[in-house]
Parts: structure tokens; sequence; C-alpha cells
């Protein structure tokens, strides 16, 4: 049974500035409790926005480091979970619930991939 | 019963069966690999994700597992009709209930032979009649799942049993999956699934929650069962199909989802820590070859920190409150514990580890855990002390064919200069062990000299 990195994308410049709504925390609260309570759910948080961010950069053997915020990314990485799934399609499955716990007006995209094991 | 370490195992201060999983999975496994892009595979996903809560709904309303897992197999094809056509219903779970449960009702209000159920669970009925199309509570569900769960479990199937209905209603697991998993042919298990659920329904077994004088000895049945299938994906090897390997994490969800459901039962917390440190050890168990890699030459910077840290966690709820000692399978975890706290095999805390064998032997007393405390002894206090604990098992008829009772005692005895008997003992275990690459290990062994004895004294794996 593989696990899963579900890397969660959002535009920084059209998310919603106000986060989300309680509504939305309910639903996701909700939604966590039964990803976990199936065996599925290993790890998950979100991350704090890309102004907050630094990155670091090794390119023809030198280093450099940039502060945030990454406005030439259109979609960074704002959160994760990572999951045990029995194959590709299950993890599709809780991502697919995990996403429309959102209202229509949020833009996410959540790039699924396997862990690499050995 | 006892947990027991399976006996296919070399050598080793540590109830660490032989084999592992095959570090290649992915692309390679046999798992319906699934797309998102085939309608009929996105249903099937969610129905082998609900399956088990649709099964334990109606299986309250029905009382009969067997019957509830038709049901649902029902509602799976209505959603294979309906879903392309009218789209994916939000909550498809409760959808699938839902649909399952009407079935039950239609069911039950239909066959005569249902009468006298329909007399004994009218009240639900009634109580659920109206509100079939709410949402269920999750409370619910939950105490459902338990159910099935215990059911699933009961103690007046086999060991065999309950495992294949275990792995079947709860696992998600097809019956030509377990099969393949078990090296069993496949109209043996799905006989055993069939039989399983008459049994059941044959012997009046109550769908419900234990409470009372027999919770506990209900309880260990459970763990058993999810401890055996963890042992037997355990014992696999990495030649073994995938299937049979991938039995750990099968296991390992159980576990999980139970730990979820039993918040409050300390032994279940054990098990799980158990499992989650045993797992983490998963990929270095074997070497690029498939051949056992022992504990003392496992990468250490490969076990998995995250199980790691989930099993430290699952320990700290493993242990009672204020009352009684922790059980068998909290002081299994610890021992794992203990190996997983040592970053190179030296630090090995070999007296806690000993200390913790002997409240396991008291706790659980069997021959299996005794010999792994005489490891643990030597390791601790040497070759001496030890070798007065496994000479006391050699009448022991339980480990009369266990290779390794007569491998530990050999390295004891070259541990303690005795060349000629250690040689005599290893040839002995190598003529037990059904591991052709153990036995290799073995002769080898038997063939040394004094060189490499008193280091630790565990083989080097060649």
């Amino acid at each position: 049974m593989p696990r899963y990195l579900s890397l969660v994308q959002i535009d920084e410049k059209t998310a919603p500035a106000e986060g989300p709504s309680p509504e939305l925390m309910q639903r996701m609260g909700e939604l966590l409790e039964e990803i976990t309570k199936a065996g599925v759910m290993l790890d998950t948080a979100g991350l704090t926005p890309t102004a907050q961010g630094k990155r670091v950069r090794w390119e023809g053997g030198k280093l450099s480091v940039t502060d945030g915020p990454f406005t030439e990314s259109k979609e960074v990485v704002g959160g994760y979970a990572l999951m045990q799934c029995k194959d590709m399609a299950e993890a599709i499955e809780w991502t697919q619930r995990f996403l429309k716990v959102h209202e229509e007006h949020w833009t996410v995209t959540c790039e699924v991939r396997e862990i690499a094991e050995g | 019963m006892t947990p027991q370490p399976t006996t296919d195992s070399t050598p080793d201060p540590d109830p660490d069966p032989e084999g592992g999983p095959d570090a290649e999975r992915g692309p390679a496994s046999e798992r319906d690999p699934g797309s998102e892009k085939n309608p009929d595979t996105a249903i099937e996903t969610v129905f082998r994700i609900e399956s088990p809560r649709v099964i334990a709904g109606v299986a309250r309303i029905v009382r009969d597992v067997g019957i509830a897992e038709e049901l649902a197999q029902d509602a799976l094809v209505a959603a294979l009709e309906q879903w392309p056509r009218d789209g994916v219903p939000d909550n498809p779970g409760a959808w699938l209930t839902a649909t399952a449960k009407h079935r039950a009702i239609d069911l039950v209000r239909r066959r005569e032979r249902y009468a006298r159920k329909l007399a004994e669970v009218g009240r639900d009925l009634e109580a659920a009649g109206p509100y079939l199309d709410q949402p269920s509570d999750p409370d619910d569900i939950d105490d459902d799942l338990l159910r099935l769960v215990f059911t699933a479990c009961h103690p007046v199937l086999s060991a065999e049993a309950r495992i294949a209905l275990t792995l079947r209603l709860l696992g998600g697991l097809t019956t030509t999956e377990i099969a393949r998993a078990f090296l069993t042919p496949e109209p043996t298990i799905a006989q055993r699934v069939v039989r399983a659920k008459r049994t059941l329904a044959t012997k009046n077994v109550a769908f419900e929650v234990p409470y009372g004088p027999d919770r506990e000895a209900r309880l260990d049945s459970v763990l058993e069962v999810i401890y055996l299938i963890f042992n037997e994906g355990y014992a696999a090897t990495a030649g073994d199909d995938l299937l049979r390997p991938a039995l750990c994490e099968d296991a390992l969800r159980l576990a999980r989802v139970l730990a979820q459901l039993m918040p409050k039962e300390p032994e279940v917390h054990g098990l799980v820590a158990l499992l989650e440190l045993q797992e983490s050890r998963a990929v270095t168990r074997t070497g690029p070859a498939g051949e056992p890699v022992l504990l003392r030459d496992q990468d250490r910077r490969r076990w998995n920190r995250l199980l790691i840290a989930r099993g430290f966690t699952a320990l700290g709820r493993a242990t009672p409150a204020a009352h009684g000692a922790p059980g068998p399978y909290a002081l299994q975890a610890a021992i794992a514990a203990c190996h997983a706290q040592a970053h190179t095999y030296e630090e090995t805390d070999w007296p806690r580890i000993a200390t913790l064998y002997a409240l396991l032997a008291a706790r659980a007393p069997s021959p299996v855990v005794e010999l792994n405390r005489a490891v643990a002894v030597s390791m601790a206090e040497g070759p001496g002390a030890a070798l007065e604990i496994v000479d006391a098992l050699t009448a022991e008829p339980a480990l009369r064919d266990y290779h390794l009772l007569p491998s530990v005692r050999g390295d004891l005895l070259r541990r303690l200069g005795r060349t000629e008997e250690a040689r005599a003992e290893f040839l002995r275990a190598a003529g037990l062990t059904r591991n052709e690459r153990e036995r290799e290990l073995l002769l080898a062994r038997a063939e040394e000299d004094d060189r490499g004895a008193g280091e630790g004294g565990w083989p080097t794996g060649g």
C-alpha cells in the first residue's frame, strides 16, 4: 500500500484574502476526521504564505537565498497531505473529497505524487 | 492468545521474522492500478472505500453480515448504473448506505422467513425509516463499524476464517487478492468466507460490541487477527508476490482504524505501536538480492522516521492510566522502540530489552518469548546466563523443530568457546530451517572458527 504526498497548490494572488471561511474550516475538520478514521491520513498541515518563506538555491556551485513572496510562480505549495492508500485511484478519490469542501470561488490544485520506497 | 513472532526467522535478538516488503512498489503493484479516467474504476474505488461502513450499516438492520455484504454489492451495481448517467452524488458513501438499507428493508419485509427477524428489528426499522436519506450520525457509523469488526473476528470462527472475513469485509480485499496473499487456492478462500458467514448466522452471533466479562477475550481475538495478518506479510520474502508483503500495510491500516474506533483501549494502541515500529524497518530487512538482513546489519538511516514517530506516539497511548501493567502488545512495542531509539546496534539498551522480555514472559509466557529473552540476556549479561535459559528450553516440545533454538544455542556455545558443540547446533539448525538463504548462513556459521565470537555474537549476514 503505497504512500502518496498531495501537494496543495494555490495562487496567492487570487486566493481569498480573508483565508478559509469558518464553514470551510468546519467541513475540512470533519473530512480530516473521516480520512484519519479510514486509516489513510498519516500527516497533514498548511503552510504560512510565501511572504514568510525563503528559497535556498544551489546553482553553478553557488548558494543563494531569496526572500518570499514567490511572485514569479503562479501557484505555490500552500499545504500538504501524506496519505497511505491502496492505489492512486484511492488517493485521487480522497483528494477530490478534500477539494470539494472548498467554496466555488477557490482555485486549488493538488499534485498527487507517490512516495518512492526503498 | 499470546502474540508470537512467526517461526521463520534468523537468529536475531528481536522477534523480527524474515523477509520483508519488496522495495519496488508502485507501477509493478498488482492492486487494481485504477485510473481516474475510467468512471467504473472511480465508482469501484468509492465503493471500496465505503464498503465496510455500508456493510456495517446494513448488518445492523438485517443482523447478518453475509446478507449485508450482498446488499452492499447490490448498491454498487445500482451505482454503476446510475452514477455515470446522473453524476456522482455529493456524499457517495451516504448514497450507497441509503440504497443498501432500502434494499435491506425491502428484503426484511418481503421474505417470510424474515418475519421473526422483523419482529426483532422492527423498532430499528421504525426508527430508521423516515431518516434513511438523512446523513447518518458519524458516531452511529462508528458503532456499526465496530460491531462489524467484532463480528468478523468472533472466536466462534477459526483463525483462518476470521482473517479471510476481516480482510474481505474490512480490508477491502477481493477473494482473489486474499488467496494470492496467503498462497492458498482461490476456491478455498471463497469457501472459507462463505462458511464463516454461515457459521455466524447459524450460531446466531449477535451483531454487537461486547461489554462485560468476555469483552477482553473478544478484543484479544480482534487484535490477534490483525497481528496474524501482519505476520503473514512480514514472513513473505522479497521474491514473493507483492500482495504478500502488502499484507503488513493492510494490517497496519486495520489497526489504525481500530485505534480510532477504540481510543480508550491501551492494547489497541500497543498493537498499532508495534506494527508502526516493525514496519518502519521494512525496506532495510532484505538486501539487493532478497537476502535477509539481520537487525544488527540494517542501515538504520533508512528506517522510516515518520513510522517511528507514529509508533512512539501510539506507544504513549498504550500504557494504561492508573490501573494495571502494560499488556503484551505494549511490551513488544516497547522492545521495538528500544531498537528504534538506538542509532547504532552497539547503542542498543540490552538490559532494558531483557527486562521488558521478563515482563512479557510473566504476562504472556511462551517458549518463543523465553528464547528472545535469552538472546537479550546474552547481550546484557553474557552468554553464560543466557545458556541457562536456553538449556531449559531444549525439552520444550513446541520448540522441537524450531531452528532458532539450536541456532541461538550454537551462538552462545561458540561465545563460550565450546566450538565443537556449537558446530553441531548450527548443523542441526541448518537441517531444520525451511529458508534456503538461512540454511546457507547456518552452514557457513558451522564452519567458522572462533574468530568473531564474543563480538555481539550474531551472524553478520555472511
